[in-house]
């Protein structure tokens, strides 16, 4: 049985836990207005690459030559590229994108494959580390990043064309969680190299014979690895929405549960006080009836 | 005279929306001009202005360090690398900016940073040189 003095020790504890989740809470929905906007900002760039991209490769298509990133190599070496975010306190956020790569990397290695994990981002890492410390390849730390631009990823796009360049791999396939709501964040494996083009690419293409300057492979050499960048701009922006949105759906959750244990402990607390004053009374009264 | 839809692109943010009359682009291989029923193209584009004509009295010229530009049957579509505004920009804010980057070269500790921050140092030269200023 606690005394009084434990249970308002515990009481005032928790309740300054509250206030500390009810602040990140808020901190996170204001985040995440401004995390949400940039990836939305992005979606038309990533739309309209794509578009690009399909109409260029449907003409490139007949013409024979097949640049690598685009497909014809081999299938032995998969490079993972995690992204998570670089804190923790955000509910499942990191644990699901994390599974969702564990579970890739394993059936891949069950089938004999080579596999590469290179992490973008600090939480992924530790996750990851114990099963497949041999496996990965680079960290990747975005802490020191405070607006998340293209810059950024431009820098890790590079990094992945020319490890494929350097034919350290023929498979990537980028992990993040897309961002669908403030509740709602979806774990995401998506293939990169070779890039995946909608199987109607044909039909999709608009029809009109383009005329090219420079030509088609000129382009498209040009055009492939700024696509490796913008995806990864993609799943960094989608992700740094989905972590706010976890967060502050985490943090709702813990004040919750603050606010209920603060109201159990309260009672608990006036019932034991309550029943030491009844206890005193009844010495008193019983001492009084003694004499 | 016939406008046509055309929208311009950056990696963080649709620059632009709506009806054009007239759109000059700085292509790789020479400076073009697209009206409406232009024949289907893409070209990629080198560092250098764009010009946008909403109407014969309303210009607008977009400053783009490189990207692509796709002509086709529905529109123009210009995808860039990215895109200042020239209206925001003068030579004095555009000096103190180089001048900051030279400092951070000449801080940059890592090969990364000091890549990164020269490639923005040139950016802002070749936009500097472009609008001879």
């Amino acid at each position: 049985m606690p005394s009084l003095k434990d249970l308002r020790n515990r009481i005032a504890s928790v309740n300054a836990t509250q206030k500390i989740t009810k602040a990140m809470q808020m901190v996170a929905a204001a985040k995440l207005r401004r995390t949400q906007t940039a990836a939305e900002a992005a979606r038309p760039y990533a739309a309209r690459m794509e578009k690009v991209l399909t109409n260029l490769a449907a003409s490139i298509g007949t013409s024979g030559h097949v640049p690598g990133l685009l497909g014809g190599g081999g299938d032995t070496v998969h490079l993972l590229v995690v992204c998570t975010a670089e804190r923790g306190l955000c509910g499942a956020f990191n644990s699901s994108i994390a599974r969702l790569a564990r579970e890739a990397a394993v059936s891949l290695m069950a089938q004999g494959k080579t596999v590469k994990i290179l992490c973008v981002g600090k939480k992924g890492h530790d996750i990851l580390r114990r099963q497949f410390g041999r496996q990965i390849i680079e960290v990747i730390d975005l802490r020191s990043v405070r607006a998340l631009g293209f810059g950024d990823a431009d820098t890790i796009g590079r990094k992945i064309v020319t490890l494929h360049a350097a034919g350290e791999f023929d498979v990537c396939t980028l992990f993040f969680s897309r961002f669908k709501s403030v509740i709602a964040q979806i774990p995401t494996a998506q293939q990169i190299i070779p890039l995946a083009l909608p199987a109607d690419a044909k039909a999709a293409s608009s029809g009109a014979a383009y005329e090219y300057e420079p030509d088609e492979e000129e382009i498209l050499a040009a055009l492939l690895p700024r696509n490796i960048s913008i995806q990864v701009l993609r799943a960094l922006l989608e992700n740094a929405a989905s972590e706010q949105g976890a967060r502050m759906s985490a943090m709702d959750n813990a004040s919750r549960n603050a606010g209920e244990m603060i109201r159990k402990q309260t009672m608990k607390y006036n019932r034991s006080r309550q029943a030491m004053i009844t206890k005193e009374l009844i010495e008193i009264i019983s001492g009084a009836e003694a004499l | 005279m016939a406008a046509f839809h055309f929208e311009i692109v950056s990696p963080e943010k649709l620059v632009f929306s709506g009806d054009a009359e007239a759109v000059t682009i700085p292509g790789t291989e020479g400076e073009f001009t697209v009206f409406k029923d232009h024949a289907p193209l893409i070209s990629s584009m080198k560092p250098g202005v764009v010009v946008i004509e909403e109407t014969p009295t309303k210009q607008m010229r977009l400053f783009v360090p490189g990207g692509l530009a796709e002509v086709a049957p529905s529109g123009l579509t210009i995808l860039a690398d990215q895109a200042i505004d020239l209206a925001h920009l003068d030579a004095a804010k555009l000096n103190a900016r180089i001048g900051g980057f030279e400092e951070e070269i000449a801080r940059a500790t890592t090969d990364e940073a000091r890549r990164a921050a020269v490639e923005k140092r040139d950016q802002l030269q070749e936009l500097k040189a472009a609008l001879k200023i």
